[in-house]
């Protein structure tokens, strides 16, 4: 008992100080560390053409061991944001606490051993090319000054990991681009970092490895319970792995919540406008036919969106009640999101007006008569 | 030629290597801390110090734009400090390296310059040090280049060396201009300037070769 006392109280040399942090940090780990919060947090470009607003008034909490996502158009200041968090970006008002402790008061040492807690990934993989796959992978164990063995272990379990076994000896520009990731990702992971910040990963990968590589960052925040942060301007990316979402406009909070309330119900135009490339248009031949009025022998088109929030999810039975059993489905999309079903259908009934939509109400999240057409379409 | 000139112009040939070699070592050694500094302490590198940068880049310009044999002429008290005399090859090697290393520096520098901002970014993030930025990005990053950068530094040196023989230093210009030039030997010209081609085609097809296997992996 005294030894242990002597032992965390006595850290006369540096050396032993890192070590003693590194393995709190490693305790503090595995009882869920990870979470950040930006407090009031502002950032001003100044240059010669005038100040820019890069971030303002960001408020947020993202909590230990999510998949977090932050989404905006070029320049909403996504980027600056997720540097702020290793302090890549000094913020110019308002506080970063990575784990409750304010990141700008750290000193040079301080900030290179919170960076050993943080990997980053980047769009375009920022590998060195004078080094191998495994020297890659390798490096920030070796500036940390980790013994060779261990890093040698260490390297050939994290390439297992993100199935790059037998690659050690290739240099990067061998690799196509998901295996390029892949490194990244590796080299983010050996020192077993408590947050991953992703910074447009996917966004120079073709569809499939783009999947491929949510996939593999999916498997590594269940196995290792480590906090993922990422930005991208895609919302197929958020959907598809995404627990919670940030949406980012023109620096501030547009709006910000679990991915299928986003999803489903979007409040701020600049979310609707991301999540425009998903959602389906009204098809031609059927837009080309509408006509206002009620049509005698016609159908009326009916616009029915869920949001995810029904207690029963699209339940056709009743849409059948509520409509008649001359309803068809014409068109739409139903995804699946964190186990709510949301998106728009297109349906064809006869003689529906107005008042059978209050029939819908509380079954669907709204519904409204598109128009109506002469005859089958 | 006779026996004794073939031996003349191996001693030159000797002469010359030894100057050129050694001004090239030294300049290696100096110009890419030089250039290392100059990068990383320009406005928006990760030390940045713009005064000293300044300075220091106001010296490299000062002795790139005085030509060699000027150099050479105004070094004279400087190499007599150095060396103890201004004669010889050890008296050549001292204002070949300082007209080179600038020069090197200058090269190095661009190719340092031109390393990937986003892999400093990373190393960064991944917690490095400058120093070890330094020492795993920036110089491995830049290597081809400062091997390119390093062979046309050594070619110019062997063009300039040949000026050396004004302080006396021997060498294969030095044998050029008082056999070939002076005593109208038009056979040791020739033979001087086929033995400079080669050794100018053999330096740049070695460089030329490293940086291909480099930049090929």
């Amino acid at each position: 008992m005294a030894a242990l006392t002597v032992e965390t109280t006595a850290v006369p040399v540096h050396g032993a100080a890192t070590e003693k942090v590194a393995t709190a940090t490693r305790v503090a780990s595995a009882a869920g560390a990870g979470s950040v919060r930006f407090e009031k947090l502002g950032k001003i470009y100044r240059s010669a053409a005038g100040a820019v607003n890069a971030l303002e008034d960001i408020d947020l909490e993202i909590p230990a061991g999510r998949v977090y996502g932050i989404i905006g158009r070029s320049g909403a200041g996504k980027s600056s944001l997720l540097r702020t968090i290793n302090r890549l970006e000094t913020p110019t008002s308002g506080r970063v606490l990575v784990d409750g402790q304010d990141i700008g008061r750290f000193d040079e040492d301080a900030l290179v051993e919170l960076r050993r807690r943080l990997g980053m990934i980047f769009q375009h993989f920022n590998l060195l090319s004078a080094k191998t796959v495994r020297e890659n992978v390798a490096l920030p164990l070796v500036v940390a000054g980790v013994p060779k063995k261990q890093i040698a272990e260490r390297v050939d379990e994290v390439l297992a990991l993100v199935g790059l076994e037998g690659k050690h000896n290739v240099y990067p520009s061998r690799l196509s681009g998901g295996q390029k990731q892949r490194v990244g990702i590796a080299r983010a992971l050996v020192h077993k970092p408590e947050i991953l910040l992703c910074d447009e990963a996917t966004s120079a990968l073709d569809p499939e490895t783009t999947l491929s590589i949510l996939k593999l960052l999916k498997d590594i925040n269940r196995s290792l319970g480590l906090t993922i942060i990422l930005i991208t301007h895609e919302m197929s990316v958020i959907r598809e792995i995404c627990e919670n979402v940030l949406v980012l406009e023109q620096g501030r909070i547009a709006e910000e919540g679990p991915v299928w309330q986003v999803f489903g119900a979007p409040k701020h135009d600049a979310t609707r406008a991301l999540l425009r490339p998903l959602s389906r248009d009204l098809p031609e031949d059927i837009a080309a036919r509408l006509q206002p009025q009620p049509v005698a022998g016609g159908e009326a088109v009916l616009e029915l969106h869920y949001t995810g929030g029904e207690s029963a999810g699209p339940d056709l039975s009743c849409l059948a009640s509520a409509l008649g059993t001359s309803v068809r489905l014409l068109h739409g999309t139903i995804d699946r999101i964190q186990g709510h079903a949301q998106g728009t259908l297109l349906v064809a009934a006869r003689g529906v007006s107005e008042s059978n939509l209050e029939a819908l109400k509380g079954h669907v999240g709204s519904a409204r008569i598109l128009g109506h057409v002469a005859s089958d379409v | 030629m006779s026996p004794a000139m073939y031996n003349r112009l191996w001693l030159a040939f000797l002469d010359t290597v030894q100057m050129v070699g050694i001004s090239a070592l030294i300049a290696l050694v100096i110009g890419i801390p030089i250039a290392v500094f100059l990068v990383v302490s320009a406005p928006g590198g990760f030390f940045e110090a713009p005064r000293l940068n300044r300075a220091v880049a106001a010296v490299v310009n000062g002795f790139r734009a005085t030509p060699f044999i000027v150099l050479l002429v105004a070094l004279l008290p400087f190499t007599r400090f150095l060396t103890g005399t201004t004669i010889g090859v050890w008296a050549a090697i001292v204002p070949l390296s300082i007209s080179a290393t600038p020069f090197f520096a200058r090269i190095a520098e661009v190719s340092l310059r031109e390393v990937d901002k986003g892999l400093i970014e990373a190393a960064q993030a991944m917690g490095c040090r400058k120093w070890h930025i330094v020492r795993h990005v920036l110089l491995p990053e830049a290597f081809p280049g400062i091997v390119g950068g390093f062979t046309i530094t050594v070619v110019t040196m062997i063009g300039a060396s040949a000026m050396a023989g004004a302080v006396g230093a021997g060498g294969l210009g030095d044998m050029a201009i008082r056999y070939g030039y002076q005593r109208f030997d038009t056979t040791v010209m020739i033979a001087v300037i086929i033995v400079l081609i080669a050794m100018v085609t053999l330096v740049q097809f070695a460089g030329d070769y490293t940086v291909r296997r480099l930049r090929n992996r």
